[in-house]
């Protein structure tokens, strides 16, 4: 055979792989999504049944049942998203300025034990969430900011801080440090050089550090299980649980729980989308 | 009237100190290029006139008034950076206007002093563009743009020409000499590029390890060096230097050939080691020599390679066993090996003590 016959048969051969490959992955990602969003239209004898049945009828029944009162089945989904979002909004919105604020610092200036401050702050990453939720319930128990949106704030800042300023440490550091010199000799004050000129140029970077805060608080359930416990304060993944009984699960109730709560995650992903994909690749990118 | 002061100007980084109590007078108007090899302590002294580094002693004074201890903002200077530094989420037009900006001047005179600008160095046509957009050699003029947007008292450029390309650093030299003449401002400049010092200067200022080792005028530091590292650093190609004896009225080079002591040599003891130095301009071929008044030389020496230039060619030859370079003029081609006739200029030539490296003038 031809020689370029064969290579171009390979490289056929070679892109078919790769697309069943690349299908194979998505699917492994996308199906339990997909389950979740189909299941929360079935009705549960449909979600139960084997063999499944594989032509999906659809019912708003579980949607109905959840907002509906609590004897009816219903969860208090309304209490649940405000506790959601408050508790993941503040913790974002200071788990940001903190970690600039460090981040910039680590970036810029020099000072004793930096090095060791950074990685003290990595190793804090490395302690599992769940392994602190005992010393955290006594000690906020005691203090008597167990079940309070203060508290799961307070826990989650900590939980983001470190990530956040290692981040954004990244983004200040590709940042040329003439850049401010040239605005303070344009005028600017250290902090008016910031805002003005370093903190502009870093946006992506820390939209893309706010995304990732801000999902890590909307989706956390370890520690929310524990220091969370009455409907002021519980957050959307702990009132998940409401749907488990002690033989049963409603997995229809517990899917619609779970689409209200992508929801708002997968909106804000979009709109911030063009920034995170560009946070992401900042260091690719050569002025 | 802005003159620019050092007195007895030191930094220091922990043990380490980089500038070594430097005094310096600049005038008003006046073009000083900071040049040495890099670590020389130049660019240092540059970001201290700036107030970018902390002063660790001695004064720094800008139109009579002491700024050590003010922030860049209150200096009343622009900065040209190497990397350019233009900020690069706004436009062209935004990068010019803005220190105007930040002094919440009227939006009518900032659009205006922003022309201006734009109008001396052509930018016209890219006022809406993002420096992402631009080519070096444009990036280069919006960074001088905003420079001269606010009308400073002194200039500041570091090394602002040594990203570009060989061809437009030429270009932009030029054009950074009109605008000298034409905003006759202070400008203090850094390079390593002995030809952009020799080009652009009034004055120069030639450093070396944090010490200031002459300040003159380019031809002062080309024609009167005080010594072998100003010899040696100004000047293309550098000053040959061949070591020898003084013997009477004599230099014996390397203990071979002998050549007169140069008559503005100072006063040298019999015995006395020295460094003797020439320029390649001053090492002719006879018949392709610039005819000049004063003592000449004659020297027999062979070729060894030859670097045409057109106008003139570089010829390597060998001096009582030392490398040095001649130039030959209205050049014909020489092939290496070729034995020819040379006219040393020795009213050109330099002493230095072997030693000290100092000139030994008199």
């Amino acid at each position: 055979m031809d020689r370029n016959q064969s290579h171009r048969n390979r490289r056929r051969v070679l892109k078919t792989l790769h697309l069943t490959a690349l299908f194979l992955t998505m699917m492994i990602i996308c199906i339990p999504g997909l389950w979740i969003v189909l299941n929360s239209f079935r009705p549960t004898v449909e979600i139960m049944a084997k063999p499944p049945v594989w032509v999906p009828s659809f019912t708003l029944d579980h949607y109905r049942a959840m907002f509906a009162g609590a004897g009816e089945g219903g969860v208090p989904v309304f209490s649940y998203f405000r506790n959601s979002l408050i508790v993941s909004v503040t913790s974002t919105l200071i788990a940001i300025l903190i970690g600039m604020s460090g981040g910039y610092a680590f970036a810029r200036y020099r000072f004793k034990g930096k090095n060791g401050y950074f990685v003290g702050l990595m190793l804090f990453r490395a302690v599992p969430g769940v392994a602190l939720s005992l010393p955290l319930f006594i000690v906020f128990a005691k203090v008597g900011i167990i079940d309070t949106h203060f508290g799961l704030i307070l826990a989650y800042v900590a939980m983001n801080v470190p990530f956040t300023i290692w981040l954004t440490d990244g983004f200040f550091r590709q940042i040329p440090k003439e850049l401010h010199e040239a605005a303070e000799i344009d005028g600017c004050t250290r902090w008016q050089a910031f805002w003005q000129v370093e903190f502009p140029v870093a946006r992506s970077g820390v939209a893309s550090a706010a995304i990732f805060a801000f999902l890590t608080s909307w989706n956390e359930f370890a520690l929310a299980s524990q220091l969370t416990r009455s409907v002021g304060s519980k957050t959307m993944p702990v009132g998940l649980l409401d749907f488990t009984a002690e033989f049963t699960i409603n997995w229809g109730g517990m899917c619609a729980l779970a689409v209200l709560m992508i929801v708002p995650a997968l909106i804000l992903t979009f709109i911030v989308q063009k920034h995170l994909i560009a946070g992401l690749t900042f260091g690719g990118v050569k002025g | 009237m802005t003159e620019v002061t050092l007195s007895k100007v030191v930094k220091k980084y922990g043990q380490h100190q980089a500038v070594h109590g430097i005094d310096l007078d600049i005038q008003d108007g006046e073009f000083v290029v900071l040049v040495g090899p890099s670590g020389c302590g130049k660019s240092t002294t540059l970001r201290m006139i700036a107030g970018l580094e902390d002063i660790s002693g001695g004064d720094v004074t800008i139109g009579g008034r002491v700024v050590n201890d003010l922030p860049p903002r209150e200096r009343n200077i622009s900065m040209v950076f190497q990397n350019y530094a233009l900020y690069p989420h706004m436009t062209v037009r935004e990068n010019l206007g803005f220190s105007l900006k930040i002094a919440k001047r009227p939006e009518q005179e900032i659009v205006k002093a922003v022309d201006e600008a734009a109008g001396i160095l052509g930018l016209d046509e890219l006022m809406d563009r993002k420096p992402a957009a631009l080519s070096g050699g444009q990036r280069q003029r919006v960074a001088m743009g905003r420079a001269i947007v606010r009308h400073p008292d002194v200039f500041l450029f570091d090394e602002p020409l040594s990203n570009l390309d060989a061809k437009l650093r030429t270009q932009m030299r030029v054009e950074i000499k009109k605008l000298h003449q034409k905003v006759e401002s202070t400008i203090i400049y850094v390079t390593h590029d002995q030809v952009e010092a020799m080009t652009l200067a009034d004055r120069i200022v030639l450093m070396r390890d944090g010490h200031i080792v002459q300040v003159g005028t380019p031809l002062e530091l080309f024609n009167r060096p005080v010594d072998t590292f100003v010899a040696t650093f100004i000047g293309s190609p550098p000053m040959n230097l061949v070591d020898g004896v003084v013997q009477g009225e004599t230099i014996v080079l390397n203990g071979s050939i002998s050549v007169p002591l140069p008559v503005t040599a100072g006063p040298l003891t019999n015995g006395q080691a020295v460094k003797f130095g020439f320029r390649a301009d001053n090492l002719m071929p006879i018949g392709h020599a610039v005819e000049e008044e004063g003592a000449v030389h004659e020297l027999d020496l062979s070729v060894t390679l030859t670097e045409p230039l057109g106008t003139e060619t570089l010829l390597f030859t060998n001096l009582a066993g030392v490398e040095v370079q001649a130039k030959m003029f209205n050049p014909r081609p020489v092939t290496p090996g070729e034995q020819l006739q040379f006219r040393l200029m020795l009213d050109k030539c330099h002493v230095f003590d072997a030693k000290s490296g100092q000139a030994v003038r008199g």
